[in-house]
């Protein structure tokens, strides 16, 4: 009876809201450390029984710049994939735990193509073999490269060539290629499996999209081998220091790219009735069916869209980050569910907010968690996505979904 | 074995002696509501005074101020969308309330939990009716009481304490074949509740609900979806339970039905309680037959 | 009438066959034969033998424990719980912080291991209690999130250098506590090769005569308690299951406002199943990781895929059934988990598979010519990626055609006594009425 009246009493805390005000003091305190921290001063420690707490510190500007250019980069990153999360969340009502793998198989699908042609000599020498190959005149530069090693990844990235200097069109049409390939997984899969289950629950659909996620990740792992691999080449990479960051070509052209990916869905979603039609949908798919909206044609354009942008965010989370194996979309889901119920679930610009947010906090962070404490990033994006879940479902941005 | 010697719970359940106790309300009665308790009669077990509920700038309740009576079958009427079953939800606790009080007994119980509302004997049934369809019509009726020994993890885990949960379970389930005759189920005991009609459905709602031990039952649209049969079984059903002393407030849509059996008629129009009476008085009101005209034309 | 004939030779069959402790039965008797055909088959000796069908014995007991666990959670109280892993790591790590030697690395504080076993499940529960009272207010499927997020920041703690004094880090407790078997057969538990208690002579002596080693009658053991602590915590959840308690957590998972509705603090019942299950798989984790014969405690064993494998097991056993449960953990545990490599090495042994490509596409391309063998070859050698797309497919499959389980019924009744026909206080009428039941009247 004790142990109930206790969990009774822990149950009537949760429910108020005194949890969102500290955490909210929490927050400020933090801010204003962290003013402290720039601004070089330092008060303390203020003794507790067990040790000192230091109020501010040091930390130079150019590396907490450093610490927010990281953060945008891998936010940015983020945020392009949360779209299409966020995206089939509201619209097929549950949560995708394959998104991760469907950045994976962008990702890989995307370099290959990549390797194949930068490995051949860029576009000018596949041009060239193929004009020799009708002509019959000079030689196929081809017969030189080792095609599998290079589809398959194993050639080693600086004798690939793959990088955004050594050869750009490579990586624009790698880019392509890796959205396109994960439109089309996602069309396949979406036929395949939760077509035949549009009017299952979202726990059910969640469950099928476990079984999805294991047979793609396994699946890449089976085609292009278990082991984790660098991919892009820095060699001969342009960077620029400015004052004490240091930004190279390939986050460069990750943020740029993003951000034209992004404000093409903004011109798209505002100036067709695609985006209306979705809208409704998100809200109330059995209405918006019966006012005439093509419901499957939605779905499919969702995936499209979703998956598209989710295949690109794949291909350039590896630009910057270098390293590719076949967990690396798994480990990047959570962080993208963080971002999407941080952005509230089915809103486009909230995912990609929340994409920052996450990416900024999971750097950030780092001004305080030092040393050994650096592995703590992670959570604390995790625990950032559980406080807003437990004081705003709706996200921060303030959500559509309001049930 | 013995289900004859009882004694533990025997007061806990039986439906037919459900008896409220006529005594409650003085008891209960405190300073604060003293002022209203003259305006009302003295045995007015449930009381709403300026309830409000908005959804979404939309208000669905606006103001809604009634009593019912101790032991009376009272109807609330209403076109669609006049907010009865918004006040059915907030009496009970399934919404929060934006304003005004829901006194029970004499006591305020808005913001209250559902599960503390029933306890105080206050129960609802829905208007579609929520028959957990993956347990049997029994399962349904024994889960519904309170105060069941079983309903602690250890006491029914533990060998020294599970005797008694058996016993107890043992008394409960004679109830519950009791309850199940007399809303004529029992045929359909060992059947999932997912595979009975609309009708059965809506009795054994009703039997469930009365097997909580209630003094008042709050009866949203109980006859929708049930055929003329079963109609008759349903509403002799709820005569009977009258006679015991139970008070029932019945949201309904059907005119006839409320005019012929209750003695209490309250009309809800646009969030807000147009007019209430005996039916005669109700029949008679313009401004309610325009309601109605106007609601569904 | 010949239908009725063979009805009434299979009836006692199927009576037999009704009763759950026959069912369990007879699934681990099926697992042994067939482990026993594949050992015999890869010529295995006694002690190959004996540790063949102890492994996956073993495997088999664990997930039972732990999808009993998850079944109480979701299967009745309808409680989304994708941190298992997690659950499981805490009740592990906490028992080997607690009953370890101090003296070794990291260094534990010696408590007797029953006080450890205790410590460990409390500290599940408490987790699961501080995760779950926030957390239960959410939909299912942000429940989903939170809880698979609880359970990679546990795993992270463990790992993180910050600590790891005192859980070892990314290299694992490596200083793990006796298991009780050997305290019971060993004169000094710490060392395999020390002198046997009088109760160890003679069960050593006893296992000598088949030629079975101290190592494997050790082990053996440990795997025999393993099952015993299944039994106890199936008898444990079958209780709590048919009784009241578990009657308002089936009403909660079908329609938790109907439970409201009927008086039941619906919030309290899902926190204490909650923190119930999250106990059991502490307890799992105990008994699966800290204390066994092969016990590690790492934190790259904590991982999501865990939680997933528990549960495709639980939705092959039924959600909802404490039988299907123990049965869908045992079957996923041999024929999914265990059984590819036993096959693997059986079609290599029969076929002469010899070929090995390097990778996919030059397996495939002598298809083209009509040889096979490479392919086979390719697959074979990776029999593990494939068990995981036929888990992943599996998965999708069972969902979308028997979301209720290949073995398992979700309806269990749920009650401390018997809710048959016959259970009316006057049965006189009970049969007559019950034959009437599909004609009953319907208005729709």
């Amino acid at each position: 009876m004790d142990a109930n009246a206790t969990i009774e009493r822990g149950v009537g805390f949760a429910r108020s809201s005194t949890g969102a005000s500290i955490v909210t003091a929490f927050g400020a305190v933090l801010f204003l450390d962290l003013v402290a921290k720039l601004a070089g001063v330092s008060l303390g420690p203020l003794e507790t029984p067990w040790f000192g707490i230091w109020f501010g510190g040091d930390i130079a500007v150019g590396q907490f710049a450093g610490f927010i250019w990281d953060g945008i980069v891998i936010g940015v990153v983020i945020g392009l994939a949360s779209i299409g999360l966020s995206l089939t969340y509201s619209i097929l009502n549950f949560a995708n735990f394959a998104h991760g793998d469907y950045v994976t198989a962008g990702a890989f699908s995307g370099w290959a193509v990549t390797y194949v042609i930068a490995g051949i000599g860029g576009l000018l020498a596949i041009t060239e073999s193929a004009v020799n190959a009708v002509t019959g005149l000079g030689t196929y530069r081809l017969e030189d490269a080792d095609l599998v090693r290079l589809v398959l990844l194993q050639t080693a990235p600086l004798e690939a060539g793959a990088n955004m200097w050594l050869s750009p069109a490579a990586i624009v049409i790698g880019l392509v290629a890796a959205a396109g390939m994960t439109i089309v997984l996602s069309l396949i899969l979406d036929r395949l499996v939760y077509r035949p289950m549009r009017d299952a629950d979202g726990i059910s659909l969640l469950i099928a999209s476990i079984g999805v996620a294991f047979a793609v990740r396994y699946l890449v792992a089976l085609v292009f081998g278990a082991n984790r691999r660098i991919v892009t080449s820095s060699e001969k990479l342009p960077s620029a220091n400015l004052g004490g960051v240091i930004v190279d070509a390939h986050e460069v052209t990750l943020v740029v790219v993003a951000a034209i990916l992004m404000f093409g869905l903004h011109v798209l979603l505002q100036r067709t009735k695609l985006g209306k039609a979705m809208r409704a949908m998100a809200d109330n798919r059995s209405l918006a069916q019966v006012t005439g909206i093509p419901t499957e044609r939605v779905i499919k354009s969702t995936w499209i869209i979703g998956a598209g942008l989710t295949g690109a965010a794949g291909f350039l989370l590896v630009l910057s980050q270098g390293g590719l194996g076949f967990q690396t979309g798994w480990l990047l889901l959570l962080l993208i569910f963080a971002a999407v119920i941080m952005g509230g679930i089915g809103s486009i610009y909230g995912a990609i907010a929340g994409g920052l947010v996450i990416g900024l906090a999971s750097r950030v962070s780092l001004v305080w968690l030092q040393g050994d404490l650096a592995s703590f990033a992670r959570p604390t994006a995790f625990a950032l996505m559980i406080l807003v879940l437990l004081f705003r479902p709706s996200g921060i941005f303030g959500g559509v979904k309001t049930a | 074995m013995s289900e004859d010697d009882a004694p533990s719970v025997a007061d806990a359940d039986i439906p037919d002696d459900v008896d409220v106790p006529e005594d409650v309300e003085p008891e209960t009665m405190d300073s604060d509501v003293e002022e209203s308790a003259k305006t009302v009669p003295r045995s007015v077990p449930l009381r709403v005074e300026g309830l409000r509920k908005e959804f979404g700038g939309i208000t669905a309740v606006d103001g809604a101020t009634f009593a019912v009576e101790e032991g009376s079958l009272t109807g609330l009427i209403g076109p669609n969308g006049a907010g009865k079953s918004t006040t059915f939800n907030c009496i009970t606790g399934v919404h929060e309330a934006d304003a005004g009080d829901v006194y029970f007994r004499g006591e305020e119980i808005s913001g209250e939990q559902p599960h503390d509302i029933v306890e105080r004997g206050l129960v609802r049934t829905f208007q579609i009716a929520r028959q957990l369809g993956e347990m049997t019509v029994l399962e349904n009726v024994m889960l519904a009481p309170g105060g069941q020994q079983g309903e602690s993890i250890t006491r029914s885990v533990l060998p020294g304490t599970r005797g008694r949960v058996v016993a107890q379970e043992r008394e409960l389930r004679e109830k519950a074949w009791e309850t199940l005759e007399f809303f004529e189920l029992d045929h359909l005991a060992t059947e999932y509740a997912g595979n009975l009609s609309g009708g059965q459905r809506k009795l054994l709602e009703l039997a469930r609900a009365l097997m909580t031990d209630p003094s008042v039952l709050l009866l949203d649209e109980p006859f929708a979806g049930v055929n003329p049969t079963l109609e008759e079984k349903l509403l002799d059903r709820i005569h009977d339970l009258r006679e015991q002393g139970l008070t029932f407030l019945l949201v309904e849509h059907d005119m006839d039905l409320i005019m012929q059996n209750c003695e209490h008629v309250i009309v809800m129009h646009q969030g807000r309680v147009l007019d209430e009476g005996p039916p005669e008085r109700i029949k008679n009101n313009e401004e309610v037959i325009e309601a109605y005209l106007g609601g569904e034309v | 009438m010949s239908q009725t004939t063979t009805d009434d030779v299979l009836a006692p069959l199927r009576r037999v066959f009704a009763n759950d402790a026959a069912k369990v039965a007879v699934m681990y008797i099926a697992i042994w034969v067939v482990f026993y055909a594949f050992g015999n088959h890869l010529g295995y000796g006694n002690s190959g033998m004996l540790s063949l069908v102890r492994r996956v014995t073993f495997l088999a007991a664990v997930y039972g424990i732990v999808v009993l666990a998850l079944n109480i959670q979701w299967g009745y109280a309808g409680l989304f719980n994708i941190g298992v892993a997690g659950f499981m790591a805490v009740g592990a790590y906490t028992v080997a912080m607690l009953s370890s030697p101090p003296a070794g690395s990291p260094p534990g504080l010696g408590l007797p291991l029953p006080i450890g076993v205790l410590g460990g499940i409390l500290a599940a529960t408490l987790v699961g209690l501080v995760a779950a009272l926030p957390a239960l207010r959410l939909k299912a499927d942000y429940l989903a999130i939170v809880t698979v997020a609880i359970s990679e920041i546990i795993r992270i703690t463990y790992n993180s250098p910050a600590f790891s004094d005192v859980t070892g880090g990314a290299r694992g407790f490596g200083n793990l506590p006796t298991s009780p078997v050997e305290t019971l057969l060993l004169q000094d538990p710490t060392s395999p090769a020390s002198e046997a208690t009088s109760l160890g002579e003679t069960v050593f002596s006893f296992a000598a005569e088949y030629g079975i080693s101290q190592f494997a009658v050790v082990n053996t053991l440990y795997t025999v308690g393993v099952l015993l602590v299944l039994l106890v915590v199936y008898l444990l959840l079958e209780r709590a299951g048919k009784s009241p308690y578990g009657r308002v957590l089936k009403a909660i998972r079908e329609d938790e406002t109907a439970a409201q509705s009927l008086g039941k603090d619906t919030q309290n019942f899902k926190v204490r199943a909650f923190a119930l299950g999250c106990g059991l798989m502490g307890l799992a984790g105990i008994v699966w990781f800290a204390m066994g014969p092969r016990a590690s405690v790492t934190p790259q064993t904590f991982r999501p895929n865990i939680t997933f494998y528990i549960f495709i097991a639980l939705i092959i056993g039924g959600a909802g059934s404490n039988t299907g449960s123990v049965l869908g953990g045992a079957l996923f545990a041999s024929l999914l988990f265990e059984a590819p490599p036993m096959i693997r090495s059986i079609i290599q042994e029969t076929f002469q598979v010899s070929a090995n490509p390097g990778n996919l596409i030059e397996a495939l391309i002598p298809i083209a010519s009509g040889n096979l063998a490479p392919l086979g070859g390719f697959l074979l050698n990776n029999i593990d990626s494939l068990r995981f797309i036929g888990m992943g497919i599996l998965l999708v499959v069972l969902i979308q055609r028997k979301p209720d389980g290949l073995l398992g019924a979700r309806k269990e009744t749920a009650a401390g006594v018997p809710l048959t026909a016959d259970t009316r206080p006057d049965t006189g009428r009970a049969d007559a009425d019950a034959a009437a039941v599909d004609g009953g009247e319907t208005d729709e």
